[in-house]
């Protein structure tokens, strides 16, 4: 049996963290904003953040790669600017991954927030805190349970991702080789041993955060005036 | 003085009837007033534009020599020097009652003070969902006392409580209120609590004010 190559694992868990940390700072005000919204165009703009639920991987990988190729407008001029390439690299590994992890990131927080209640802000509003103010110490203490389940399912959805980052990144080893694309190929070259070991990984990944999921769905409080 | 004239138009929706609240009044200073009037009567949304939490269309409201509201000027409730007792508490869920009354002035020991006048010294380290409906108004006036604000503002206090506790809670409203000397105003349903509180009151009807005694 070869030895073991912990590349992509360390690969997978450098991409879940960056995107995680993305994410985060990308989706709570884009959070915000949709909740605390009550025009019609909410929906249609919501909707189409969030349509990494549902489109195929592939599909949204094609289109990446299409506007960011340095064939594109956009990907010719970060080349030619800054020098940047984005497909088959770590950054736009980075880049792929946000967009299809976003609406993981982006429906808990905006459930999270359209579920403290309006007088909280008031309240904090009239005892003389300002809205940021407000917002660092009325919502997002109230929106911790959000914060961890967007983390957890961004994190775990990032390390399983598959189609995105084929075509986005490619298979280049300790740069884009994560392991959902290792165990692919080593099972392509009948190396059972060594998907058997990041396969397991990842089961007691997704296994962990479904469990910590399901305790942050209990809520044990009980509330002696009711 | 709390002098206004406030002019707001509210537009009818699926669930409520639509109505204009068109009040003009003077509060004297040390004063503690009613609002009257039955649903959709405009008593709330009087409440919400002197917070500042809605903006009037059109009028003026001056608080002392402070200028809140007119044609040109809109003051934030975070500049507005106002109380609110909210109707279901508004207690911050993640914060102490101490915590909570602290909240403002982020003094604890001054917070600690109010919690005594209010009773609830013991309760100080309890968090709102361990306390009774009672005793989160409690802490809900405590902490907007902590403020010491010119203009306490009350929307429906003792609605959410039970009979025995509403008694306690009037009692200890007005005693607050005398020693406090806070200019309060008051929105309730009940023509009992006003009676028991009030050195004046206003009865509004679809936004007006009908009655003033």
């Amino acid at each position: 049996m070869a030895p073991l190559d912990w590349q992509p694992l360390a690969l997978s868990l450098r991409l879940g963290l960056w995107v995680v940390g993305v994410l985060l700072v990308v989706c709570l005000p884009l959070a915000w904003l949709f909740a605390r919204s009550r025009g019609r165009w909410v929906l249609w703009v919501e909707s189409l953040f969030s349509l990494g639920l549902v489109l195929p991987p592939t599909v949204l990988g094609f289109y990446l790669l299409v506007f960011l190729s340095p064939l594109s407008p956009l990907g010719s001029w970060l080349e030619s600017s800054f020098g940047l390439r984005l497909v088959f690299s770590f950054p736009g590994l980075v880049l792929a991954s946000c967009v299809a992890g976003l609406p993981f990131m982006l429906a808990p927080l905006a459930a999270g927030i359209r579920g403290i209640p309006e007088a909280l802000l008031e309240a904090s509003w009239t005892l003389g805190k300002g809205r940021l103010e407000t917002f660092v110490r009325i919502v997002l203490p109230q929106l911790r349970p959000s914060l961890l389940a967007g983390a957890i399912t961004t994190f775990a959805h990032t390390l399983g991702e598959f189609g995105v980052v084929l075509m986005i990144g490619g298979s280049i080893p300790g740069v884009t080789k994560v392991i959902s694309i290792a165990i692919y190929e080593r099972t392509e070259a009948q190396d059972f041993a060594q998907v058997h070991v990041y396969a397991a990984v990842l089961l007691v990944v997704s296994y962990c955060g479904v469990v910590l999921l399901g305790k942050l769905g209990q809520r044990p409080r009980r509330d002696k005036s009711r | 003085m709390t002098e206004f004239y406030l002019r707001k138009h509210r537009r009818a929706t699926p669930h409520y009837p639509g109505f204009t609240l068109e009040v003009e009044f003077a509060l004297m200073g040390g004063s503690f007033t009613g609002v009257l009037g039955p649903s959709g009567s405009g008593k709330t949304t009087l409440l919400r534009c002197l917070a500042g939490l809605e903006q009037a269309d059109e009028g003026f409201l001056r608080c002392g020599d402070e200028k809140w509201f007119d044609s040109s000027l809109h003051r934030p409730p975070q500049k507005r020097s106002v109380g609110m007792v909210f109707q279901d508490y508004a207690l911050f869920p993640h914060l102490s009652a101490l915590d909570n009354t602290a909240y403002a002035t982020g003094d604890r020991r001054d917070a600690a003070g109010w919690l005594e006048r209010v009773g609830l010294s013991k309760y100080a380290g309890q968090k709102p969902h361990e306390l009774s409906g009672g005793q989160k108004q409690r802490v809900a006036l405590a902490r907007a006392l902590a403020r010491r604000p010119k203009l306490l503002l009350l929307d429906e206090p003792l609605s959410a409580v039970d009979e025995d506790m509403r008694t306690d809670l009037a009692k200890l409203l007005a005693k607050i209120q005398r020693e406090t000397g806070v200019t309060t105003l008051l929105v309730t349903h009940s023509k009992a609590e006003m009676a028991s509180l009030c050195s004046e009151v206003l009865e509004l009807k679809d936004g007006k004010l009908v009655n003033r005694r």
